[in-house]
């Protein structure tokens, strides 16, 4: 196997190596690039998936984490199930996405906030109430043009009843104990 | 003599094939009865542990409205799952891989405490491979059930792992069946062609019911409906789930192309609240945007089969829908005319 790029290039090794566990997973990767071919939203991403694994193997954390490639992965399982060497590559990239959102990545910012609304209405009520969170989720960005893009669509579901306006409720909700203990566990 | 022995013998020859071949078509004939009633006695303990998830209490309201009115139209019973949560959707694995299995897990160790015994049914895609992930990823790692364990503990939950997770397309496909279907039609649709939509966590990564590359699931079914298919390969493309809201230019690009090979067809039918949501709600942006004509009917499954079988309109909440075209209803009204005259 190929040296980690970061002891070739002498940068300081972080404490615990957040990719440890990925790059377990794409490790037998052999570069044949079906995951990119296969790939419907290759044609956004800077680094073609093929690539963002080779990134991966060579520990380029910087580059992977500034790459909107896994960002722009829509799970639709067409590389894991096509890659020849069977990799799990849909989680590879929901594993990058857990590190960016931990982390808070400032770039990816309007994705991690969008699930991350998502998670805190399921983490209050039980199930996601879509007027709620979308409420959420536009606060948190503070961005005042958000809500007038989906504004439109908004008034086409409130109009057939589909979803209704909800103030956001504070306080302990209904999954808390659930989601700290899963904290707890990833934690250790 | 001879002769007369012979034809005698011949006689008697004749009459025993002829008991025989009734003996023989009256027991075959007991036999397709019986299993004809044991089919039906089968269709008629038909039971599923419903988990409607959260889009089919809101945006999907008709998913879920079409489903039970198909579902009871069938003779089958669907028991919801008590106080189900949400299953974590496509957040959950963006945010943590633990929770990610804690969620559906919960819903799981609820179904195997109900009373009711029988598969679990989820018309969500999405759903259904959340559930369905932990379903088999359970199987190969005891390990993780012990963690799993260990969360779900907080709700003073345990899950062993029993119960099997199903797709609507796969019930309707495999336990239902083309037949069951067309002896039930009532409503004439063979002006119809419909382009059948799976989307992709349906079918991968675990290939249950179809083929994940070039699936067919739906096609017995739209034949088994009168109506005809719009050959395409776009069936088993992804919609771009949530892009549409996190990067909503290359959602839109991928809505369009599938929109695009649909032309032709008189309604796209789906089987996923987010591929619904994604092919309905954005045909005038797309339209816009590209300079031409993308609007389409987009109909959930059990919606077209409820009109083929002649539930009423309400009872499939067509109403609801973001995207039925004037020409669907005209084509539907015209067809019922023709059929009236006759
Ligand atoms: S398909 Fe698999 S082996 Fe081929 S490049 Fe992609 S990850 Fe590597
Ligand atoms: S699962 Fe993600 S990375 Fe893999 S082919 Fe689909 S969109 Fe691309």
């Amino acid at each position: 196997m190929s040296q980690p790029a970061y002891k070739e290039k002498n940068i300081p090794i972080p404490a615990s190596d957040p990719l440890t566990h990925i790059r377990e997973m794409v490790q037998a990767c052999i570069q044949c690039g079906t995951c990119t071919g296969s790939c419907p939203n290759a044609f956004a991403m800077d680094h073609t998936p093929r690539h963002l694994w080779r990134m991966v193997l060579m520990g380029q954390i910087g580059d992977i984490f500034r790459s909107r490639t896994f960002v722009l992965c829509s799970a639709c399982y067409y590389c894991t199930l096509r890659c020849p060497r069977g990799l799990p590559l849909t989680e590879a990239m929901a594993a990058l996405r857990q590190i960016a959102a931990k982390e808070n990545i400032g770039m990816h910012r309007q994705s991690i906030q969008f699930y991350k609304s998502f998670m805190d209405s399921v983490r209050r009520y039980g199930r996601v109430r879509e007027a709620e969170f979308m409420t959420h989720y536009f606060l948190s960005m503070k961005d005042p043009f958000l809500p007038i893009k989906f504004a439109p669509l908004g008034m086409k579901l409130m109009g057939r009843r589909k979803i209704r306006l909800q103030i956001p409720l504070k306080g302990e909700g209904g999954l808390d104990a659930i989601f700290r203990k899963v904290e707890e566990i990833e934690d250790m | 003599m001879l002769l007369l022995l012979l034809l005698l013998l011949l006689a008697v020859h004749l009459i025993k094939s002829k008991i025989k071949s009734k003996i023989k078509s009256k027991i075959k004939s007991k036999i397709k009865s019986k299993i004809k009633s044991k089919i039906k006695s089968k269709i008629k303990i038909m039971k599923y542990l419903y988990y409607p998830g959260c889009s089919l209490e809101g945006t999907a309201l008709e998913y879920d409205i079409s489903t039970r009115a198909f579902m009871n139209a069938m003779g089958a019973e669907l028991v919801e799952i008590i106080d189900w949560i949400c299953c974590g959707a496509s957040a959950a694995e963006a945010v943590s891989c633990l929770l990610s299995l804690s969620l559906p897990a919960i819903n799981l160790a609820i179904a195997e405490e109900m009373e009711e015994i029988g598969d679990i049914l989820a018309p969500c895609s999405a759903c259904y491979l959340n559930l369905k992930k932990v379903e088999e990823k359970i199987q190969e790692d005891p390990e993780l059930l012990k963690k799993i364990n260990i969360v779900l503990k907080e709700k003073n939950l345990h899950l062993h792992g029993r119960p099997r997770v199903r797709h609507l397309l796969d019930v309707i496909s495999r336990d239902m069946g083309p037949q069951a279907i067309r002896s039930r039609v009532k409503q004439d649709l063979s002006d119809l062609r419909i382009a059948p939509y799976y989307g992709c966590q349906a079918l991968r990564p675990y290939a249950v019911f179809d083929d994940p590359e070039s699936p067919r699931s739906m096609e017995p079914i739209i034949e088994a409906v009168g109506a005809k298919i719009h050959r395409w390969d776009m069936g088993g493309r992804c919609c771009g789930a949530s892009l549409m809201n996190t990067k909503p230019e290359v959602g839109l690009m991928l809505v369009t192309a599938i929109l695009r090979e649909a032309k032709g067809a008189d309604a796209i039918v789906t089987v996923c609240p987010m591929c619904q949501m994604n092919l309905e709600a954005y045909q005038k942006k797309a339209s816009s945007l590209y300079g031409e004509d993308l609007s389409l009917t987009i109909l959930y499954l059990p919606q077209l089969i409820g009109l083929a079988i002649g539930l009423p309109e309400k009872s499939l909440g067509l109403e609801l829908n973001l995207a039925v075209a004037q020409e669907f209803w005209d084509k539907l009204e015209g067809i019922s005319k023709r059929a009236d005259e006759r």
